[in-house]
C-alpha cells in the first residue's frame, strides 16, 4: 500500500464507477483472471486425473467390481488380481510411520519453535529442509544397508522375544518388511512435520503466550496448554502432508519392504505397497487386464488418500468444536 | 566476448554437423537385458554408416511389445517371445507380421548367501523347483545336500528371494521350472512375473543381489552376465543329460546350438533344459521385433542391412561384452529369414 501512485489515490473516490476497461487497464482484471486460471488448475489436474484413472481401468473395474479391494491374490499368470494385500501394506506402512514421526516431529518442532534460541533453531531448520530435499532413493539406501541389518540383528530380537507371544510381533524377521517401512517412511515425513509445525507454533501470536504467564503458567504450560493448541489445525496440516507422501512413496519403500503381497499381522513380515507394486511392474505388464488392473491400484490410491485425507479433517471440525464449545462456557 | 563469438562458432559449427548429416532416425523399444550390445551395436553401425541413427529406448520387453504394435516405433524387443494372441493383436492393428529375429543369448543363474559354503553348489531341477515352491525348506534337506558331498550345508530354513518387477529373467527362470516340475507347471506358470508361492522381492538384479547379500541363508536367480560383472557367486544346474554346468559363454552357446535342429520357422523358441552334453539349462535368445511391411523403404533397407551386419560381424562384439554368441546355423537361418521384411 506504501508504494501507491499518489495520482491513483486521488482517483480513489471514483473507484467504484471505474469502467471494465479501465480496470482491465489497471491490471485488476488480468490480476483476478490469471490467478483465477491457476487455482483452477488445481482442480481441472485433479478431474483430469481421476478421469485418467477412471477410464483406463474400465476393464478390470467391469471385470472385478468391488471384489477388487477384498481379493487376496494377485497372479499375472492367470489374470486374477485384487487390491487387498496392496491396501492393508500401503495403511499398515503409512500407520507405522505416523505412529513414529508424529510425536518426534512435533516435538522437536516444539523444540524449535519455543524453546531453542533463535541461532539454533534457524541453524537446524537449515538442515531439516535439507532433508526435505534428498531423494527418496537416498533414503532407501540408509535402509538397506542400515536399517534392514540393525532390524535383523537388534530391532527384531529386542521385540520378539518379550512380545513374541502377540502377533504383531510373531514370526520370523528377514530385515525387510512393515516395521523397516514404515521406519523409512518415518524418518523420511519428519521434515515435512517439524518445518511446517515450527513455522505455525512460530506465528503464534506473542500476546498468547504473555496472557498465560501473566496469569502464572510455567513455560511448558504455556507451550502446551495455549501455543499448540492454538497452532493445532496448522500441525494437524504438516501431518495431512506427511501422511500424503507417506501412502504415495514409491522407492524408499520398495527397496526395503519385501515386495510380498501377503497380509500378516506380524510387523516384521514382509509385504508390498499400492504405490510399489505399480512401480514395479508396470513396464512388463503386457495384458490389457493386467495393465488395467495396475491402473486401477492408481484409483485404489487416489481413493484411499482421499478417504484419509476427509477423515482426518473429520476429526479436526470435531476437535476443534469441542474446544471452542468448552472456551464459550 | 571473445568467448561468447567462440561458443558461438562452435554451437553453429555443430548445428551446421548435423544438419548436414541429417541421419535416418529409427527407433525402437523394448527389453533392457540386451541393451549394453544394443546400444554398442547401434554406436558402431552408425559410425560406419553416418546416415543411419537408431535410438533404442529400454523400457522393458513388455513396453517394447506394445509399442511396436501401436507403431509408435519401427522395431521392438524382447526377452520372451511374444504368444499367439499378442502377435494376432500386431495383425489384426497393423495389417501385416511381425519377425523374430534372435540377436544374442543370455543364461539365468541360481545365486545364495549359505554362511561358512564358498565353493559353487550344485542344484538339480527338482531342488530348485521345490525350493521355489515352498516345499524344500532346510538348506541340508538330501535333495540339496545329496548333491554336494563334503559340503557342510546348515539346518537352517531356506530364505528365497525373487523379482519384485516385470522382467523377461523372471520369464527365463519360471520357463525352466515350468519345464522341469510338473507342479510348477500346473501351479504357477510362466510369466514376466508370477504368483510366487514364497519368498521376498528384490527389484532388479541389483535389488535381489542386495536382499541375498545382506540375508544369511538364502537364495535367488540373477542374469549370468550381472553376476559375472559383479563378481557375485553362483552355482551349476544339473542339464538334461545329467552334467552340472556352470553357466558361462561356451555352456550358453551350447545350449543354443542344442536345439536348432527343432527351431521353428520363426525363432519363437525357448531353450530351457536343452538338450547336449554341455548345454548350460537355463539360457535364452532375446530378440528383436521386426515388423514384416515398412512404409518407409528407406528404413526397410536400413533395418535390413543392420539386421545383416548384427549377424555377421556385430556377433563379434557380443562376447567381450559377456553374451553368448548365437551358433553357426542358427545365423545362417536368420540370414534367409530377412528376405521376409519387405
Amino acid at each position: 500500500m506504501a508504494i501507491v501512485n499518489p495520482t491513483m489515490q486521488d482517483a480513489g473516490p471514483v473507484v467504484a464507477s471505474r469502467s471494465f476497461l479501465s480496470r482491465l487497464r489497471d491490471g485488476d482484471e488480468i490480476a483476478r483472471l490469471i490467478t483465477f486460471l491457476f487455482a483452477a488448475s488445481v482442480v481441472l489436474i485433479t478431474v483430469l486425473l481421476v478421469f485418467e484413472l477412471w477410464t483406463n481401468s474400465a476393464l478390470a473395474r467391469q471385470k472385478f467390481g468391488l471384489h477388487f479391494f477384498v481379493t487376496r491374490v494377485w497372479d499375472p499368470v492367470t489374470d486374477e488380481y485384487g487390491a487387498l494385500p496392496f491396501i492393508f501394506g500401503t495403511v499398515m506402512t503409512s500407520a507405522i510411520a505416523l505412529l513414529i514421526a508424529v510425536p518426534l516431529g512435533i516435538g522437536a518442532s516444539i523444540f524449535l519453535a519455543e524453546l531453542a534460541p533463535a541461532r539454533v533453531s534457524d541453524t537446524l531448520q537449515f538442515f531439516i529442509d535439507l532433508l526435505a530435499a534428498v531423494p527418496s532413493v537416498i533414503y532407501g539406501l540408509l535402509g538397506v544397508f542400515i536399517i534392514v541389518p540393525l532390524m535383523r540383528t537388534v530391532i527384531y530380537p529386542a521385540l520378539n522375544k518379550p512380545f513374541g507371544y502377540l502377533p504383531m510381533f510373531k514370526g520370523p524377521s528377514y530385515g525387510v518388511g512393515f516395521l523397516t517401512a514404515g521406519i523409512v517412511l518415518a524418518i523420511m515425513v519428519i521434515p515435512y512435520i517439524i518445518s511446517v509445525s515450527r513455522e505455525v507454533l512460530l506465528s503464534v501470536p506473542r500476546d498468547q503466550r504473555e496472557a498465560a504467564l501473566a496469569l502464572g503458567s510455567t513455560r511448558w504450560e504455556s507451550t502446551w496448554k495455549v501455543v499448540v493448541p492454538f497452532a493445532k489445525t496448522g500441525i494437524m496440516g504438516s501431518i495431512f502432508l506427511a501422511l500424503a507422501r507417506a501412502l504415495g512413496e514409491t522407492m524408499a519403500v520398495t527397496m526395503v519392504i519385501g515386495n510380498t503381497p501377503k497380509i500378516s499381522a506380524s510387523i516384521f513380515s514382509p509385504g508390498d505397497t499400492i504405490a510399489s507394486v505399480i512401480a514395479n511392474q508396470f513396464t512388463e505388464a503386457t495384458g490389457d487386464l493386467y495393465l488395467q488392473s495396475l491402473v486401477g491400484l492408481g484409483l485404489v490410491l487416489f481413493l484411499l488418500t482421499f478417504i484419509l485425507n476427509g477423515m482426518a479433517r473429520l476429526l479436526i471440525v470435531v476437535t476443534t468444536q469441542k474446544g471452542s464449545g468448552k472456551g464459550n462456557q | 566476448m571473445k568467448r561468447t563469438a567462440l561458443l558461438l562458432t562452435a554451437v553453429l559449427a555443430l548445428a551446421a554437423i548435423v544438419w548436414a548429416e541429417n541421419p535416418l532416425l529409427i527407433n525402437g523399444a523394448g527389453a533392457t537385458f540386451p541393451y549394453p550390445i544394443y546400444s554398442k551395436w547401434f554406436d558402431v553401425y552408425h559410425q560406419k554408416n553416418g546416415n543411419i541413427q537408431f535410438n533404442y529406448q529400454s523400457v522393458g520387453s513388455g513396453a517394447g511389445i506394445k509399442q511396436v504394435t501401436e507403431g509408435t516405433v519401427d522395431f521392438g524387443a524382447t526377452d520372451g517371445p511374444m504368444n499367439d494372441d499378442q502377435l494376432k493383436a500386431f495383425q489384426d492393428k497393423r495389417g501385416s507380421a511381425i519377425l523374430h529375429f534372435p540377436t544374442v543369448l543370455g543364461a539365468v543363474v541360481p545365486t545364495y548367501n549359505v554362511p561358512g559354503v564358498t565353493g559353487a553348489l550344485n542344484f538339480t531341477p527338482e531342488a530348485l523347483a521345490g525350493v521355489f515352491l515352498g516345499k524344500i525348506t532346510k538348506w541340508n534337506d538330501p535333495a540339496i545336500a545329496g548333491v554336494n558331498k563334503g559340503v557342510n550345508l546348515p539346518a537352517e530354513d531356506i530364505v528365497v528371494v525373487h523379482r519384485s518387477d516385470g522382467s523377461g529373467t523372471t520369464y527365463v527362470w519360471t520357463d525352466y521350472l515350468s519345464k522341469v516340475s510338473e507342479e510348477w507347471n500346473s501351479k504357477v506358470k510362466k510369466s514376466t512375473s508370477v504368483n510366487w508361492p514364497v519368498g521376498l522381492g528384490g527389484k532388479g538384479n541389483e535389488g535381489v543381489t542386495g536382499l541375498i547379500k545382506q540375508t544369511p541363508d538364502s537364495i535367488g536367480y540373477v542374469e549370468l552376465i550381472y553376476a559375472v560383472q559383479n563378481n557375485v557367486p553362483y552355482g551349476s544346474v544339473k542339464n538334461s543329460s545329467g552334467n552340472f554346468i556352470k553357466a558361462d559363454l561356451a555352456s550358453v552357446s551350447a545350449a543354443a546350438a542344442g536345439t536348432t535342429k527343432d527351431m521353428p520357422e520363426d525363432f519363437r523358441v525357448s531353450i530351457t533344459n536343452a538338450p547336449g552334453k554341455t548345454s548350460y539349462p537355463i539360457s535364452s535368445f532375446t530378440w528383436l521385433l521386426i515388423p514384416t511391411k515398412f512404409q518407409d523403404a528407406g528404413k526397410r533397407d536400413a533395418i535390413k542391412g543392420f539386421l545383416k551386419w548384427m549377424l555377421t560381424d556385430g556377433q563379434g562384439y557380443a562376447e567381450p561384452l559377456s553374451y553368448a554368441k548365437l551358433p553357426k546355423e542358427v545365423v545362417e537361418r536368420e540370414l534367409k529369414a530377412i528376405g521376409k521384411v519387405q
